[in-house]
Parts: structure tokens; sequence; C-alpha cells
């Protein structure tokens, strides 16, 4: 089926390619896109996520009784895949709690919660790079980057990956074409469609720019052909901007999921993206239309990505249409905007009928990654009904873009070989629906792909905490051997001291203390405990390799666990992981107490004579102290890394734990 | 306003396993009447009976296993098991035979491995050659197709619906006749029969059983058959896949026999258009529960099994074999599955290098 095929395209041709499978749905589009895009209302209330991105949550700037201004920075980024989170109008920080978010999870998480003024006022904005996107040539890539990057920008198709990290591929991968996705293959949603029509312009300004910041040779642009309006408007724009030699539209026949990157990619180039590789590793970028015009947005006119296009659609809104949406905005006030519900309500979907996610509430915020607001009636959305046996149809297989055996997954993840999965490419799973869309079996494919892949990565980490468990065990092991020997070392020095001294003391244990040997003595023992300390410091940060540097520094520094590194933990990682954490600390507390009778041990007890109480309960306190700090740094940093695995891992951050959880509870009533 | 969370895609299910069979019964219509037309009401009464007793026999062995029934009948397979292994039978077999074979193929061959989707021979050709081996001479005999040229030539009757009724429930034949006078043998049986006795193809062909491509009334029975498999085609049923390999497979075999001695075997055609292979091909070596799933796979098993039709029929012990070819092959499906595994998007293929 991967025959190539070429098209018309509007006087020019393009060579087009197929992909596997795919599936012809109604494409529902004729619902919200008659209507030109609105703004929406400015809400009393915007409720702003801290982490609207694939990656560590921004770190909040802003007090509570802070007044901010429209494009004001109220979170920064932390690390390299992070991005900072702006106010989207003008107004009074009145909370920074934990608020529902829509995620699949249907946990809540850290947000910015501002009153607004009604006034929209705006901050001062960082002054445009290029007056005009001709211009851009003159600046230096890096520095256009770091605009995108300071304005907040987002993968708006959905992902929500940082657009920076994109466009910065590394010199040893050259780019040769930036594919931008205006395929929106999803049934329903139109707000790519209307943004092409009614900004085709910003869009091509996008283009221009980020053509310079990859240095490639040549844009296309993917539309599906049923926006023909679209394309046009594309089309016109390219003309105006005179740039028809390196930016070109492709019409590409419409089916899902050609809006899929891997899948746009290869209908457009005929290249396939490595499984588990990214675009650029064949020379290409791929970026969405929201975001291309986001990047014109910051870099000509310094603003940040404060606000996005929502579709609001579904037979159960009652006038469904294309809103412009401060980020933050809660659905809700969308679904009045639009004449409220209308009939009896399905389900509430956060994105498309087909990858979509079902919203328990409406008075979720509006993220950087909310294309659409989709309240499905039952007859739109029908009850697929209890899921019968696999009758080995091939249906699933046939459609799977991925070219995946939907059904030899489905099989090997229900009786949970999570080796076999994986045999048969689990990780190739887009998630699309296609399979589970045609099963006439009815049975929730794409469920049981997402269990077992949750499934496969709380393993692996149970698996490494495993290994950090087994390779502390072997170190605290190696530490008391090491221990005991010094202190038998120490003891016998003592001795022949003691012997070797005029005095014939008996009582060694204590009358060594009122010797001369005693300054030395003492000396030494803090020497000791010190030498120690930095000794398992070192292990530590040898055993840990995965701990955050800084984690674990602040966590040296204060003793106490980083704060944020925690709420990471917690918020992003799923229970196998914080278990792992709480674990980590229960052992820690346990050296601890079974390292202190060694300290008391070796540290003598105050004299009798009480000549050097001080000298004594210094070197007593000091090992404690030293051990307590060391011990309790070590399950710090333990969770730091815990933490930050999920973080830096894309696909752990975006299942947190509630998913898992959802998905296991689902399972096991299916069966 | 509150919801419960499930998993996407949140479409409407485009397919129902009762639709598909429902279809696939549809498309039995045209090769059933064609039977009827030639070999008279056993076939309608044959299907009738077939139907009561898997579907009664489903519902039972759910009961028995502590599930519920009306799931598990409601889904019209085993309907489509009974039809198929009917439109299979002599349409003079006896009621109880009818009922054994049954039993054999839903009791044992598919819940005794766990209901639909888990059998991995299919039950109406298991049925089938369980009767076939145990009552080899009751379940070979048919009926002349009811062709006058054909009648007069030999001298047989045809049966009413009385007496079709009379003969499958108290294998009474009418008043007067034997059964010599109302049965015949089938192409494949006569051909078989005369090349032992070291006639030509060209001196069978003057047979009266013998019609454009294949059996007199055969020919049309596989024709209905053919167009009730295109109706499958183009509701997306099926693929072409397994009925492509399979009648090329046997094509391809019976034509190089032919092309190399053309009076030791008959024109590939008459294999296409005798007996089951039609049938086989759209509507049995189809069933996907017990087919290969890769479509790799799906055309290796296909074509093998039109070959071992071919291979039987030329060299077996029996006159038909589209039965035991699929048995065979279904046993060659997790092997065949294994191997046939399409290359995973974004797996090797060396695009690497292209960039
Ligand atoms: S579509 Fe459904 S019933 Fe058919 S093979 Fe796939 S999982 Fe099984
Ligand atoms: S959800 Fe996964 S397995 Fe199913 S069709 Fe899409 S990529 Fe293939």
């Amino acid at each position: 089926m991967s025959g190539l095929r070429s098209i018309l395209d509007g006087g020019g041709q393009r060579k087009l390619w197929h992909f596997h499978g795919g599936v012809h749905l109604p494409d529902e589009k004729g619902l919200s896109n008659r209507q030109p895009i609105a703004d929406a209302p400015l809400p009393s209330q915007l409720v702003i996520p801290l982490q609207q991105h694939i990656g560590a949550p921004a770190r909040c700037r802003v007090a509570v009784g802070d007044r901010v201004l429209k494009g004001q920075l109220i979170a920064e980024p932390q690390g390299y895949i992070s991005s900072p989170v702006h106010a989207s109008s003008s107004g009074t920080v009145v909370a920074i709690e934990p608020r529902p978010i829509p995620h699949p999870s249907g946990l809540s998480s850290p947000c910015v919660v501002i009153e607004t003024d009604g006034e929209d006022r705006w901050a001062e904005l960082p002054a445009p790079l290029a007056e005009r996107p001709e211009q851009i040539g003159g600046c230096d890539p890096a520095v256009v980057r770091d605009r995108v990057r300071a304005s907040g920008i987002v993968g708006m198709g959905g992902a929500a990956f940082p657009s920076n990290v994109k466009l910065n591929p590394g010199k040893d991968q050259p780019i040769e074409t930036l594919v931008i996705n205006g395929a929106e293959c999803e049934p329903y949603i139109t707000c790519d469609d209307l943004l092409m029509r009614e900004q085709a312009s910003d869009i091509i300004d996008g283009v221009r720019i980020m053509l310079h910041v990859i240095a490639a040779k040549k844009a296309v642009i993917g539309v599906e052909d049923n926006k023909p309006e679209a394309a046009q408007a594309l089309r016109t724009a390219i003309e105006s901007a005179a740039v028809g030699d390196r930016v070109e539209v492709a019409v590409i026949p419409t089916l899902y999921p050609s809006g899929g990157e891997k899948q746009l990619i290869r209908i457009l180039t005929g290249k396939e993206v490595p499984s588990h590789g990214i675009p650029a590793q064949v020379g290409i970028v791929c970026q969405n239309v929201g975001t291309t015009a986001a990047v014109a947005d910051a870099v000509l006119r310094g603003r940040p990505l404060i606000e996005r296009l929502v579709t609001v659609t579904g037979r159960a809104v009652a006038e469904p249409r294309n809103y412009r949406v401060p980020i933050g905005a809660l659905g809700e006030t969308l679904i009045a905007a639009s004449g409220g519900y209308r009939g009896e309500i399905a389900k509430l979907v956060s994105g498309g009928p087909m990858m979509g996610f079902r919203l328990e509430t409406d008075a979720v915020p509006i993220t950087k990654a909310t294309n659409c607001l989709l309240a499905l009636t039952t007859d739109e959305s029908p009850d697929p009904g209890p899921a019968l046996p696999c009758i080995r149809c091939g249906r699933c297989a046939e459609v799977c873009p991925a070219n995946l055996l939907p059904q030899q997954l489905y099989w090997h993840a229900r009786a949970k070989e999570l080796d076999k999965v994986q045999d048969f490419n689990l990780f190739d799973c887009i998630e699309c629906g296609c399979c589970a869309h045609v099963c006439p079996s009815h049975i929730p494919l794409v469920q049981y792909y997402r269990f077992a892949k949750t499934e496969s990565w709380a393993r692996e980490q149970e698996k490494r905490a495993a290994d950090h468990a087994r390779e502390r065990h072997a170190a605290r092991e190696a530490r008391l051997e090491r221990q005991e020997r010094e202190r038998k070392a120490k003891l016998r020095k003592k001795k022949e001291a003691v012997a070797g001294g005029a005095a014939a003391s008996a009582k060694v244990g204590k009358a060594d203390r009122s010797t001369k040997g005693t300054e030395t003595d003492k000396q030494a023992a803090i020497e000791a405990a010190r030498r120690r300390a930095a000794e398992k410091k070192a292990t530590v940060a040898k055993t840990e390799q995965a701990a955050q540097p800084q984690g674990s520094d602040a966590a040296a520094a204060s003793g106490l666990p980083p704060v944020d590194e925690r709420k990471g933990a917690v918020l992003a990682d799923d229970p196998a992981a914080s278990r792992t954490g709480s674990g980590a600390g229960q052992q820690g507390a346990e050296r601890q107490g079974a390292e202190q009778p060694v300290a008391e041990g070796s540290a003598a007890e105050p004299s009798a004579a009480g000549e050097t109480p001080a000298a004594e309960g210094s070197a007593a306190g000091e090992k404690p102290v030293a051990e307590g700090s060391a011990a309790g740094e070590k399950p710090v940093a333990e969770q730091a890394a815990v933490g930050e695995t999920p973080a830096a891992e894309k696909p752990a951050a975006e299942k947190p734990a509630g998913e898992r959880h959802l998905a296991r509870r689902e399972t096991a009533v299916q069966e | 306003m509150t919801m419960t969370i499930i998993s996407s895609p949140h479409s409407a299910r485009v397919n129902r396993v009762d639709q598909v069979m429902v279809q696939v019964c549809l498309a039995l219509i045209p090769g059933t009447a064609a039977l009827v037309w030639f070999f008279g009401w056993g076939v309608l009464i044959n299907m009738a009976l077939a139907t009561v007793f898997a579907v009664t026999a489903e519902a039972l062995v759910m009961k028995l296993r502590g599930r519920p029934a009306l799931p598990a009948i409601s889904d019209y397979s085993a309907v489509v098991t009974a039809l198929l292994f009917a439109l299979t039978i002599p349409p003079t077999l006896p009621w109880w035979m009818t009922l054994l074979g049954i039993l054999f193929a839903i009791v044992i061959v598919k819940q005794l491995y766990g209901g639909i989707g888990y059998n991995p021979f299919n039950p109406a050709m298991a049925g089938y050659v369980f009767l076939l081996i145990s009552y080899p001479v009751a379940t070979t005999s048919w009926l002349p197709p009811d062709v006058s040229e054909l009648l007069e030539a030999r001298d047989l009757s045809t049966l009413s619906f009385v007496d079709s009724v009379r003969l499958i429930f108290t294998g009474a034949l009418p008043e007067g006749l034997t059964w010599d006078a109302v049965s015949a043998a089938t192409p494949l049986d006569e051909l078989r029969t005369m090349l032992d006795q070291g006639k030509t193809i060209d001196m069978i062909r003057e047979s009266p059983l013998w019609g454009l491509f294949g059996g007199r009334g055969w020919e049309w029975v596989g024709a209905s058959f053919l167009l009730g498999g295109l109706y499958l085609l183009w509701r997306r049923v099926i693929t072409w896949h397994i009925p492509v390999a399979f009648l090329g497979g046997l094509l391809a075999v019976a034509a190089a026999f032919w092309l190399v001695d053309p009076q030791g075997y008959p024109f590939p055609t008459f294999h296409l258009f005798s007996g089951g292979a039609i049938l086989g091909a759209f509507f049995i070596a189809t069933d996907p529960v017990s087919a290969c799933t890769t479509r790799r796979g799906q055309l290796i098993y296909a074509a093998l099994i039109g070959v071992t039709v071919f291979v039987i029929r030329t060299w077996g012990g029996y006159p038909d074999a589209v039965a035991f070819a699929v048995l065979l092959l279904n046993i060659a499906v997790p092997m065949i599955d294994q191997y046939s595994q399409p290359r995973v998007f974004g797996h090797g293929r060396g695009e690497r290098k292209k960039a």
C-alpha cells in the first residue's frame, strides 16, 4: 500500500505518498467552520496551570496578592525541556494552588489564579526581533530560539512540546524540509482551518522565521483536501509574500490520521521517521500551523503565547464555533458563550473524538494544548457496549497507521505479557484509535495499550529503583565494613598509645580521654567523621547518577528535600515512583537508626572527669549529624532522581498516576 | 456536571460482529438459491435443521459454562457455522447426522476451545469432516442436478418437498424409487472414477454430467456463490486476499498439470466450478477466527489451501477436498502468522541513511 501517487495541486504537482492503513471518518467540520473566529469574553478569573507542556513544570515567580499585567511572566522554565507561563490578562493573583486541569487523569495540578481587572492592560513587551519577516535573516538563530522559548511557545497541535527544542535539531542534523502541519485530520476540530483562513499571512511569516532558524531550504504546508478555503488563503499569502520558491502548500487526501506527525512527514516526503526517533533524523522539522503563527507573534511583535484558538463544537452544544481564548479561561465560559449545552450530552471531550480525552467537568482551564472542546450527544458517541471476544478479523491491522498487529498487542496486553507486547512494538503505537474504531467486537483496544504502556514504564522504574537499592545496599555494606575496620584500627592505636604512655590505666575506654593523646584523638575523630561524610556524599553521587545535581546540592546544603523537586515527583510521577521515593526515605531512617550505635561505639562516652566535654560533644555530636545528613540526603536525592526521570522521559510525564489507576480499574471492569 | 473517564476513541464504532455475520448470511442467498434450484428442498430443510441445532447447542453450552447465552447466540456466529455446514452436506442427509455434525462443530470444536475467537479450526468444516470420516457413504451421496437432459439420459428422478422431508427424517424413499434412481455421483467423483478407468478427458467430457466449465448445475452453483462473495468484498466484510490466493493457488497448479497433460487432468476452471471451491474461497477460508491475521500470512495460507485442494482431489482418497485442506492449513496458521508479520512503520529499510 505504499505506492506513490501524485495529485494535481493547484497548478503545481507534488508527489504524495501513502502511509499504511488509516480510516475515513465523517469530518463533521461543517458544524463549526461556517462562522468566523470570535473573541471569547474575558473571564473574571483565569486559572493558569504551571505545567501546560511536556517537560518540567514552570517555577512560579509571582505571589498571592501580586498585580500582574497581560503578557507578564508568571512562571519561568526549569531545565531545557520546559516552558515559561505568562499572564493572559491583567489583574491580581488571588491563589496559587492545585486546580483541576484538562488531563486524562482528571488530576489537579498547581495553577496561578488571576482575578482579572477588566482593563486587559499589557505589560511592557520585549522589542520585536525584526520589524518585517524579510529582515529575520539578520538575526542569530539562537536569539530567535531564545525568544521562542521566552515566549512560552509549545506545540499547539496537542503535544505541547517546547518549540524551541524542536527548532534546535543540532549541528549534525542538517534539516532539509520544514513540514507545517495544517492537516487537522481529527473530525470536528476546525481551529487550524479557521486560523489558516483568517491568519494565513501570520503563518507564512512564522514559516519564514523558522526556515531561517533551522536553515532549511523548503517548507511544505500539508492541508487535507476538505479545507480548500484554507489552502487557498495560504496560497494567496505565499504569493503576496513572494516566497513561492521556498514555501509550498500541499493538498493531501483526507484520511485519518494524516495529521499525525510521522504520517504527515511520510505523505509529504516519503520518509519514515525511525521508530523511537525524531523527524530531525530524516532531515525534517515539523510544526503545527498554530505554533507557526505564535512564533511570528513572538518574533515580530514580542508577544508571548497567552491565547489560542479553540473549537467549541459537537451536537450537544447550541452554537458551535471557534474562539480566540485567553489561556486559563475556563471551559464553562466558552460553553456558555456558545449558548450552553443542548439536549442530552453524552460526553465532554478535550480534543477530537479519536484521540481526545474525556473531561469530568467543564470547569477546567483552556491550556496551550487545548484545541477543542467537544460536547457529544449519545448519537454521536454511543456506548460501544460490552466488548466481545476478538474474532481475529484483522480489521485493526488493516487500518493501523503504524502497521502494527493490534490484535496481537491486545492479546498480550490482556494477558499482561509485557515483554511480548513490546516484541510486537507496543511503543510504536500512536494511540490514534483507528483499530478500536473499526473493531467489530468493540474491544477498547487503545485502553489496553495505554494500560500496557504505563505498566511497562512502571516496571521499568521499579527495576531501576531495585537496581539503586541493590547498589545502595552494597555501598552500605562496604561502608560498615570499612567503619568497623577503622574503629578497630583506632582502638588498637589508642591501646598502643595508652600502653606506650606513662600512665598504665586498666580502664582504656574512659581513661584515654584524660590522657595526653586526647587532643590528637579528638582531631582524628573529627577528621575521620568529616572524611566519612565526604566519602558518603561521593558514594551517593556515584550511586545515584541520575540524581539532579542541584537537587542533591540543595539537599546537602539544607538537609531538606527541595520543595519543587518533590512536587514534581508527586505530580508528574506515577504511584510506583512515589512508593519508591518513600521507601527510600524509610530506608534512610532505618539506616540512621542503625548507624547511631556505631557512632556511639566509636565516639567515646563523656569522660567522668569532665575534662573535655565540649570537644567530646562535638566529636560525638558531629558524627550523628554527618550520618544524619548523609543518610537524610540519600532519600532526597533518590526522590529527586525518581521524580526527575518521568520528566526527562517524555512519555512518562504524559501519563501521570491517575490514568494508570483508571486504566487498570477499567480493564478490571472490562474483564 | 460529572462524568466518568473512558479511553478514546469516542467515535461511534463502525462494525459489529453480528452485523458482519448477518452480511455473510445475506451473501449466501444466491448460492443457496442455486443449490435449491438444482438439488431440491433438502438443502433448505438441512439449513433450517442445522440452524436450530446449532443455536440450541450454543445456548446450552453457554449455560453449562455459566455464562449468559443471549450475547453468544445473538452474534449469529453459530448461525453462520450452521449454514455453511448445511451447504456442504448432501441434501438427503439424515437429520441425526446433521445433529451429530453440528454438535461436534459447536460443542467440541468451538466451545471446548473457548468459544468464538478461540477455536483454531473452522467449526463447520470440522463438523463436516467428522461426518465424512464416520459416515463416508451417506455424506458423499449426492442428488443429480435437476437438469432434464441429464435426468433423461440417466433415467433419474427428483424429490418433491414432502419426499425430501420424509427422506431426511425417516430415511424412506418415495414409493417405487430406489436409491440408484435418485442419487448420482458428483462430477468430481465421476471424473476420478473415469480417470481411474483410463479414460481421457475428452471421453469424459462427453458425459451429460459436464457443463460449460464444470459439472452441470454445479457450475451455476459456483457462479452464484461467487456473486455472494463479490457482495462480501463490496461490503468490505472480507478482503480480496484469501479468495484470490485460494482460487489463484488452485488455478495455478491445475493449469500447470493440465498444460503438461491435457488428457490426464481436467481444464483448470473445472476445479473452480466443481465442488466447494468457490464457497470455500469466499466463505470458509475467510472465517477470520481460524485464518491467518496478517495480510501476507493470509495470502500464503489461502494459496496453500488452493494447492492442497488440488492435491487431495487428484491423488487423495476423498473426491472433494476443501474441508480437509482448510483444516490442514488451520493447523499451520500460528506458524504462518509468526513468520509473516508486517514491517512496522519506522523500522528498518534504511530510512536513516537517506537523511
Ligand atoms: S478488529 Fe477487533 S475483533 Fe478484529 S482482529 Fe482486531 S481486535 Fe480482533
Ligand atoms: S491505536 Fe495504535 S495499534 Fe491502534 S491503530 Fe492506532 S497506532 Fe495502530
